[in-house]
């Protein structure tokens, strides 16, 4: 199998992520999207990999994983914060920085 | 340092350094300052030591020229300009003549300001010896550069001493129009300075007096240096048109008028002058102009004298009269003359007027009708006032004598009949005015109260403008404040605080003015007035005696080169003054002519002399129409276009952001629409155009 078809998966789930993001109204939704945003790059990343036979791009994966899995845990750890003050995880009930 | 510090120099830069360090040290340690009277006693002393440090560099200094300077303003390596001093016979005699007069009106202000409070006498003394030394450093100046820089020094120093009193608006208002007016001729003066010095390329008075008497200087285009500075003593020496200043400057303490009428502020004008003769030699055109100025300012100053009711007035017009006559003198090419009337002059109106400050001080007021009978109860001050009104008469025998027909004969010889019949005229109203007032003050019985009132200030007040007539509400805010009583000794200025104010009281009520407490005035300030007095005498005694020649000793050697004048001047000369005296007599003494058939005889002049020839009003016109006027074209250009654009700009930026506040909706997705937005349209971008 070439490159093309990693990448047109990759463009999906990270269109899927993004559209997520961007509809969800529950912030752990829009998480969740993000999550899928991510390992998006992260199959770009094998993929790459792969294909140049570098193995930059591997190491780089293990460190995007690592990374997002911290970023998972701070935030989930925001959102239930969030959620203690305002009793709600809604996102467009989050307002505050309106101008 | 450049030159040799012989004895006569050391001796000048002492005397011109121990007022500096008694300003310094005056200015600041504040403590020392604010105790008063120690203040004043050191001021004082080291104006005596200047006194006498000058005296030991007239007496061994007047004969060779002796000159110490220090390098200054260093430019590309060369010294644009020195400073240090210049001992000549010229600036060796004047500096005496200052440091003298400063000297004793020093010591005659520790009399006259003995109820000032503490921390503003101090005040007055460190101005006191600022001018001291600005005078000096003028008059020891090597080059114009230098002159110039004291010139200014005088004129902050007139400023702060005649606006001493500054809680009375009409003595800021005069300080204010002191400074102004002289500043408008220090333009010129400076222009003048600087355009000779492209011309020459020098500021050294010495290297200008080389060049112009060998004829390297281009007599093209100079005419307008020396009339530009020629501006600048017109401003210092209170010529016409620029006089005015100078009767409001009567605002300060009257040591003050005495220091500044004497010795230094209005002398600078005639000195400078008289240091540049050799350069005015060369245009002959602008000296005509100085003469016809001098004499017409002589003769509108004397005819303005004869009106006032004021006696420092009547001084203070005096003075600008005479400065006319020195003018007219350098005007006619004889500035020894003029110059020699200066020191004259200097001494016995310092007298006149410390002897007016003591009558001030003993009666507790200006006004001339509330005075009379004084020479009963103060017989040594009125001695010594009228030794130095006949001075100013130009009696025989007496300071202004010869000084006053050197004057005359030069301006005869000179060539010039016009400026010499309107000279001789004032020599008669000199005399007349002057026994006016001694003949008011001294003899006679006072006037009942009724006259005061009406009598000189009431036309001026009121019609005269604010800004420029400080001088006609003078005599209204004392009295005023007299009624009033000015209880707090905080506000009340020393004048007023030591008029007796209880027989203030009487008088407003009661009709006759008795003037029941005037007595001789103490010890420090009777001193200073035979020391003058018996100047005055001394040294017109010796040049009656000796005649034209012994002003060589006053002026140095240049002198004796003038053509001897006519024999029938002098007779005319004195019978001028004696006919004034006679008239005064006849008028104010056994009144055999009535005062106000004669003030009705001259109606139309008296009149205009009481609005001071609407020379005051045509300055506040001026002021009024033209400055004002310009100031509020300029401010409404400030105000609404300036100001205008800087409001719609900031408008606008408030109306903008206001505008795009909406975009910041503070929904985190809004904000990741955005960016997706703007990396889809960055990657059309480069699809598509790049």
């Amino acid at each position: 199998m070439g490159l093309q078809p990693y990448l047109l998966l990759s463009a999906t789930v990270f269109s899927i992520g993004l559209f997520g993001v961007m509809t969800r109204r529950n912030t752990i939704g829009i998480l969740l999207g993000v999550e899928l945003m991510m390992n998006a790059v992260n199959i770009n990343l094998v993929a790459f990999s792969r294909y140049t036979a570098a193995a930059s791009g591997m190491i780089f994966t293990v460190f995007t994983i690592c990374i997002t899995v911290t970023e998972a845990a701070l935030g989930l750890a925001i959102v239930i914060l969030l959620f203690r003050v305002r009793r709600t995880v809604m996102a467009d009930h989050l307002d505050l920085l309106k101008g | 340092m450049i030159g040799v510090l012989t004895g006569s120099a050391l001796h000048a830069l002492i005397a011109l350094l121990l007022p500096a360090f008694s300003f310094l040290v005056l200015a600041i340690v504040a403590p020392f300052r604010r105790l008063g009277r120690p203040a004043a006693w050191f001021s004082t002393t080291c104006a005596a030591a200047a006194f006498v440090s000058a005296l030991i560099a007239w007496h061994y200094g007047a004969e060779q020229i002796a000159k110490v300077v220090w390098p200054w303003l260093p430019s590309g390596g060369v010294t644009i300009a020195d400073v240090g001093v210049l001992l000549d016979a010229q600036s060796s005699v004047m500096l005496c003549l200052v440091t003298l007069v400063s000297f004793l009106v020093q010591f005659y202000s520790l009399g006259y300001l003995h109820d000032e409070p503490a921390r503003s006498l101090g005040r007055y003394y460190a101005y006191q010896s600022l001018f001291a030394f600005s005078m000096i450093g003028l008059a020891l100046a090597p080059n114009l550069l230098q002159l110039f820089m004291c010139w200014e020094l005088v004129g902050l120093c007139s400023y702060l001493l005649i606006g001493y009193w500054y809680q009375r608006p009409s003595a800021a208002r005069a300080a204010v129009k002191a400074f102004w007016i002289t500043k408008a001729g220090d333009v010129g003066l400076l222009i003048g300075i600087v355009m000779l010095w492209r011309l020459t390329g020098t500021f050294d008075l010495q290297q200008l007096r080389m060049l112009a008497t060998s004829g390297a200087i281009p007599v093209a285009g100079l005419s307008i240096i020396t009339f530009a500075i020629y501006m600048g003593a017109m401003g210092k020496s209170a010529q016409f048109p620029f006089h005015v200043w100078l009767p409001d400057a009567m605002e300060g303490p009257t040591p003050v008028s005495a220091l500044i009428h004497a010795a230094t502020m209005v002398t600078a004008g005639v000195y400078l002058l008289v240091r540049t003769d050799w350069l005015f030699a060369l245009t002959p055109n602008v000296l005509t102009i100085v003469a016809w100025i001098g004499a017409f300012t002589a003769l509108l100053a004397a005819v303005l004298a004869c009106v006032q009711d004021d006696i420092k007035r009547v001084l203070a017009y005096s003075t600008v009269s005479q400065l006319g006559y020195m003018m007219t003198a350098i005007g006619a090419g004889v500035a020894a003359a003029g110059f020699l009337h200066l020191l004259t002059h200097g001494l016995f109106k310092a007298l006149l007027f410390l002897g007016a400050g003591a009558v001030i001080h003993a009666v507790g007021s200006n006004d001339l009708p509330r005075m009379g009978g004084l020479a009963r109860r103060m017989p040594q001050t009125a001695l010594l006032f009228i030794v130095g009104t006949l001075s100013l008469a130009g009696i025989p025998l007496f300071g202004g004598f010869l000084s006053k027909e050197e004057i005359l004969g030069a301006v005869w010889m000179g060539g010039l009949p016009g400026p010499f019949a309107l000279l001789l005229l004032v020599a008669f109203l000199t005399a007349f005015y002057m026994f006016r007032v001694v003949f008011l003050a001294f003899f006679g019985t006072p006037a009942p109260v009724a006259a005061v009132v009406h009598a000189g200030h009431a036309p001026a007040h009121g019609t005269v403008g604010q800004v420029v007539s400080a001088s006609a509400e003078a005599a209204a805010d004392r009295r005023s404040a007299e009624r009033e009583g000015w209880s707090d000794p905080a506000r009340t200025p020393p004048r007023v605080a030591h008029s007796h104010l209880h027989n203030e009281a009487v008088v407003e009520g009661a009709h006759v003015h008795e003037v029941p407490h005037a007595h001789e005035p103490p010890a420090t300030m009777l001193l200073p007035l035979w020391v003058l007095a018996l100047m005055t005498m001394a040294v017109g005694v010796y040049t009656t005696w000796g005649g034209a020649a012994t002003a060589g000793f006053f002026v140095g050697g240049e002198h004796a080169e003038q053509a001897v004048p006519p024999g029938w001047l002098t007779p005319v000369a004195v019978g001028a003054g004696l006919a004034g005296i006679l008239l005064a007599w006849l008028t104010y003494q056994t009144r055999a002519i009535n005062a106000s058939s004669l003030a009705a005889a001259f109606g139309p002049i008296r009149s205009a002399a009481i609005r001071k020839f609407w020379i005051d009003d045509v300055f506040e016109t001026i002021y009024g129409l033209i400055l004002l006027g310009l100031a509020r074209v300029v401010g409404w250009i400030d105000r609404y276009i300036v100001d205008g654009v800087l409001n719609l700009l900031s408008d606008w930026t408030v109306q903008a952001g206001d505008e795009l506040r909406g975009i910041q909706t503070g929904k985190p997705q809004d904000y990741v629409y955005g960016v997706a937005t703007g990396v889809l349209v960055l990657v059309l971008l480069m699809r598509l155009v790049f």
